[in-house]
C-alpha cells in the first residue's frame, strides 16, 4: 500500500484508504472486482483485442464451432454465428453496448431516483405525496410494457432504450432513498445538523445520503445487471439495439432457434452476461461492507 | 433585574394526528400545554418529569428544532419565533443542543474532525487549518486526546461520545446549552463525569443550561433551579433547594419519595406510590391533570385547572392546596 509510507499512524489515514483495503481484503469482491476490470478492458480496448471485425459477415464460416470442437478453427475461438460473424470478436464489441447502457441508463435512474427520494423523504408533506403517487403510478405498470411504451412514443434505438431503461427505474432508486432518509431524520444527527444552522442542501447531501448509501449501492449493482438483461429483452423485441449492432441480448434473442443445431451462438452472449451480473454483484456487496463503518472489524 | 437570557411565555406543541380517508386532522397529541420558563445568564434549570411529559418537546421547541403551535420564545429579549431562517441561523451560534442518545446523535459516516468542525465550518470559517485548531483545543477542554481527531463515533465508548457531542455544542461558545438527557444513556460512574465536565465548562465560559432529565438526584446536583413537569405543564418550579427540602405540589412529593436513598440504613418512612399510570396527553383530564392519581384531591379539582401560584418566595406551584398538604415530613 502506497499510503502506508506518508502516515505512520494508520489512525490517521484518509478514510478512503481504510476503506479500499477493507475492500482488498475481502476476497469475493476482489473477484467481482476482476470480472468487472475484465469487462470495461475488452469495452475500451475493443478494436485492439477483437481478432475480426464484429460486423463482418464470411459466407463460407457460417456456424463454425468453438475452437476445442473436433471441427473447430484457431480463427474463430469461440466459433461463428448464423452469418459467419466472429463470436468472440462480437462479444468483445457487446462488452462496449452493455456497458454504455448499463451505465447511462442506470446512472439516469440513479440521480433522478436519490433526488426524488432526498426531496420527499426530507420534506414530506405534499411534495412526498406528490413525487411517490408518480412513482407509484410508474410501478403500477409491468416495466418491460412501460420501456415499450416509451420507446414506442420515442423511436425504436439504443438510445431512447436507455431512456425507457431509466424512466422504469427511477421508483426503485426514489423508493429506497425515500426509506433510508425517513430513518435517517429520526437520528439525532440531523436534529444536531439542524441545531448548529446547517442549511437543508448540506443536511441532505453531506449529513444524510452517505448514510444511505449501503442499500443504493446495492441496488445500483443490480441495476446494472438488470439493465443489461432489459436491454436484452427490447433488443429481442427490436425495440433496442438495432442489427447488426453486437449486442448480448440481441445475440442470444436471434440465435434462439440455432440452440439445438450449434449451442455456442447462444451459449456464450449468456455466459458473458452471467459473468458480468455475477461481477457487478460481488463487487457491491464488497462495497456496502466497505462503506459502512459499523461492519469494519 | 436579574438578566434574563431566554424567556419561554405559554409555549404550546400539539403533534396532530391524522387519520381517515383524507387525512384529516383527528386529534392531536398535547406534548407541551402552555408552558413559561425563564432562564437566567449563567443558571442552571433543572426540568425534570416523566418519561413522555414533553420536557424533551420543550427543549427542542425553544431551540426552533420543533416550530411551537403557540407561544413566544425571547431570547435575549428578542422574539425568536418571527425570525427568518437566515436570522435563525446567525442565533444558532448562540444556543446549542446535546442529545441524550450518544449513539445517534454523531453521524456515523464522520470523523470526529468533522463532526466537531461542521458548526465552525457551517458559520464560515472555511480554513481548515483554522478549523482543526479549534477541534484540537475543543478536543482538550472536553478531555479527549488528539489523537482521536481522525476516528470514526463508533471507535468511541458512550461517555467519550458524549463527551464529543458536548465539544460539538461548545464549538460556536454558545450562550445557551439544553442538555437533553445528557447524562441518561451512560452509566453511573461515566454520568459522574461528564455532569463535572459540564460544571467546569460552565464556570470556564459562563454557560447557562437547561438541564432536561428524569433522573431528581442529578438535577439536584447540578440545578440552581427546577422545574417539574407533568403531562405537557409545570406544575412546581423553585430554587433547587428549596424544592427537594419542601416540595409543595401532590406529584412533585410523590416524585421525590421514589427516589432511591443509596444507603441501606437510611429508610424512608413513608413511600407515596402513585396509582395508575400517566394519562393520555392526547386527551387529558378536565381541571388539574393531575387530579386522577392525586392523594388529595377534591372536587375543585377536576372541575378547574389550579393557577401557578407563588406560595413561598421564587417557590411556584399550581395547585389548590399547594403548601397546605403533603406529607413533606418524609423527606
Amino acid at each position: 500500500m502506497k499510503n502506508k509510507k506518508s502516515h505512520k499512524n494508520p489512525e490517521d489515514r484518509h478514510p478512503f484508504f481504510d476503506q479500499i483495503s477493507q475492500l482488498w481484503r475481502n476476497k469475493t469482491a476482489v473477484l467481482g472486482l476482476v470480472i468487472i476490470t475484465v469487462f470495461i478492458l475488452s469495452a475500451i480496448l475493443a478494436p485492439y483485442l477483437s481478432p475480426h471485425d464484429p460486423l463482418e459477415t464470411a459466407l463460407y464460416d457460417q456456424l463454425k464451432p468453438p475452437v476445442w470442437h473436433a471441427t473447430g478453427t484457431w480463427k474463430n475461438i469461440l466459433g461463428t454465428d448464423d452469418l459467419g460473424r466472429d463470436i468472440l470478436s462480437r462479444l468483445i464489441y457487446g462488452a462496449r453496448v452493455s456497458l454504455v447502457v448499463a451505465v447511462i441508463s442506470v446512472g439516469l435512474a440513479f440521480l433522478c431516483g436519490t433526488l426524488l427520494g432526498c426531496i420527499s423523504g426530507y420534506y414530506k408533506g405534499f411534495r412526498e405525496s406528490i413525487i411517490m403517487r408518480c412513482m407509484d403510478i410508474i410501478l403500477a405498470f409491468p416495466y418491460i410494457l412501460l420501456a415499450i411504451v416509451v420507446v414506442a412514443y420515442l423511436g425504436p434505438s439504443l438510445q431512447n432504450a436507455m431512456i425507457a431503461i431509466a424512466i422504469t427505474y427511477v421508483p426503485r432508486f426514489a423508493r429506497i432513498v425515500r426509506g433510508s432518509v425517513l430513518e435517517e431524520c429520526e437520528k439525532d444527527y440531523v436534529s444536531a445538523a439542524r441545531a448548529i444552522g446547517a442549511r437543508d442542501f448540506r443536511i441532505i447531501f453531506i449529513a444524510i445520503l452517505p448514510n444511505c448509501l449501503g442499500p443504493l449501492i446495492v441496488q445500483t449493482t443490480l441495476g446494472f445487471a438488470s439493465a443489461i438483461l432489459d436491454m436484452a429483452a427490447l433488443s429481442f423485441l427490436g425495440l433496442g439495439a438495432q442489427p447488426p449492432t453486437p449486442e448480448w441480448g440481441a445475440m442470444i434473442a436471434k440465435s434462439r432457434a440455432l440452440i439445438l443445431r450449434a449451442s455456442w451462438v447462444m451459449t456464450f452472449p449468456g455466459l458473458a452476461i452471467l459473468f458480468a451480473v455475477l461481477g457487478f454483484n460481488l463487487l457491491g456487496d464488497g462495497l456496502r461492507d466497505a462503506l459502512d463503518p459499523r461492519l469494519r472489524d | 433585574m436579574p438578566d434574563i437570557l431566554l424567556e419561554a411565555k405559554n409555549i404550546v406543541k400539539y403533534f396532530p394526528i391524522k387519520g381517515g380517508v383524507f387525512l384529516k386532522e383527528i386529534a392531536a397529541v398535547k406534548a407541551v400545554d402552555g408552558v413559561s420558563l425563564t432562564i437566567e445568564k449563567g443558571e442552571t434549570v433543572g426540568l425534570v418529569g416523566e418519561s413522555g411529559c414533553g420536557k424533551t418537546t420543550f427543549g427542542r421547541a425553544i431551540l426552533r428544532l420543533e416550530e411551537p403551535t403557540s407561544g413566544d420564545i425571547f431570547f435575549e429579549g428578542q422574539s425568536i419565533l418571527t425570525y427568518d431562517k437566515k436570522k435563525m441561523q446567525a442565533l444558532r451560534e448562540s444556543m446549542q443542543i446535546i442529545f441524550q442518545d450518544p449513539f445517534s446523535s454523531l453521524n456515523p459516516r464522520k470523523t470526529v474532525a468533522h463532526i466537531i468542525g461542521e458548526p465552525l465550518l457551517v458559520h464560515g470559517m472555511r480554513s481548515r487549518k483554522k478549523r482543526d485548531a479549534r477541534v484540537l483545543e475543543l478536543l482538550r477542554v472536553v478531555g479527549l486526546r488528539k489523537e482521536n481527531m481522525r476516528r470514526y463515533p463508533h471507535q468511541f465508548s458512550g461517555g467519550q461520545r458524549q463527551r464529543i457531542g458536548v465539544a460539538r455544542a461548545l464549538a460556536l461558545n454558545p450562550k445557551l446549552i439544553v442538555c437533553d438527557e445528557a447524562v441518561s444513556a451512560l452509566d453511573v460512574s461515566i454520568q459522574a463525569q461528564v455532569i463535572n465536565l459540564l460544571k467546569d465548562l460552565q464556570d470556564e465560559f459562563g454557560l447557562t443550561y437547561l438541564f432536561i432529565s428524569h433522573d431528581l438526584s442529578v438535577v439536584e446536583h447540578i440545578s440552581d433551579r427546577v422545574a417539574v413537569m407533568y403531562l405537557g405543564k409545570i406544575v412546581e418550579i423553585a430554587p433547587s433547594k428549596a424544592l427537594y427540602k419542601k416540595p409543595l405540589h401532590p406529584y412533585t412529593q410523590a416524585l421525590l419519595s421514589a427516589v432511591p436513598i443509596p444507603d441501606p440504613a437510611l429508610q424512608r418512612n413513608t413511600r407515596i406510590i402513585l396509582k395508575g399510570d400517566v394519562p393520555s396527553p392526547i386527551d387529558p383530564p378536565p381541571g388539574c391533570s393531575f387530579h386522577p392519581r392525586c392523594l388529595y384531591a377534591k372536587d375543585i379539582c377536576s372541575r378547574s385547572e389550579p393557577k401557578t401560584k407563588e406560595i413561598e418566595k421564587n417557590h411556584f406551584a399550581a395547585c389548590f392546596f399547594a403548601g397546605q398538604v403533603g406529607l413533606t415530613e418524609i423527606l
